[in-house]
């Protein structure tokens, strides 16, 4: 049996709400624990992840989220206080099923030594600085993603 | 089942991807031909863990199910 295997992971977080969050991490630090390297390239929203403090206050979308376990419909989602109601909903949900914090996967992919690149495009668009980043956080261009992910990586973009 | 652990890692009521992210620092923890016994209640974890140490080049010695637990030995082998 040949069958080619991959030992890299290189990942595109895009999103910056708390649903679109889980999966770079979740499969990040799962990647680390089975020996493989990993990196997780943070542009435009997808920044919002690594600000410091940020983590565990993104939010839900209600508007235009019909798989919500609990469907809001659009026009009642447009009222403001919905956003922080969907996200407390959904914050229960994952509290409930013993599913781990934001910062505490984010804590673990870095100790565990996935290279979380922030791209500095993004940042400068929108104003980021790289003090305002948690601790770990490499800043670099698509290059440097590619460079990693052109090394036979599993490329996944959220 | 008759498999003396070096060491016990208890992950119940932990959810994916924890149990495999704590079993990856116990078993680094621990020198070759050891065996951790870790406990888990996520259903997940079956498939999981064989596919962690199919990964990893460790050892799924045995494996159980009681009252909502999953138990796995597993030995350290690289």
């Amino acid at each position: 049996m040949t069958e080619s295997t991959s030992n890299r992971l290189a990942i595109i977080a895009l999103h910056g709400t708390l649903d679109a969050a889980y999966p770079p991490l979740i499969l990040a630090t799962a990647a680390a624990a089975m020996d493989m390297q990993c990196a997780i390239f943070f542009t435009f929203y997808g920044l919002e992840i690594i600000r410091k403090g940020k983590a565990d206050k993104l939010q839900v979308a209600p508007i235009a989220n019909p798989a919500m376990p609990m469907p809001v419909p659009n026009i009642v989602g447009m009222l403001p206080g919905m956003t922080a109601v969907a996200t407390g909903m959904m914050n229960s949900w994952m509290h409930k099923a013993n599913v781990a914090k934001l910062s505490e996967l984010l804590e673990m992919a870095v100790e565990s030594g996935v290279r979380m690149i922030a791209c500095q495009m993004s940042m400068d668009v929108m104003g980021v600085k790289k003090e305002d980043l948690i601790d770990g956080v490499e800043v670099s261009g698509a290059a440097t993603f590619l460079e990693f992910a052109s090394q036979n990586a599993i490329s996944l973009s959220f | 089942m008759s498999i003396t652990p070096d060491q016990v890692l208890d992950c119940s009521g932990m959810a994916c991807p924890m149990p495999i992210l704590k079993t990856k620092k116990a078993v680094d923890g621990l020198q070759l031909g050891q065996i951790l016994k870790m406990i888990a209640t996520d259903p997940g974890s079956t498939s999981d863990m064989e596919a962690w140490t199919r990964k990893t080049g460790h050892t799924l010695v045995a494996s159980e199910q009681a009252d909502g637990k999953f138990i796995f030995y597993i030995k350290k082998s690289k």
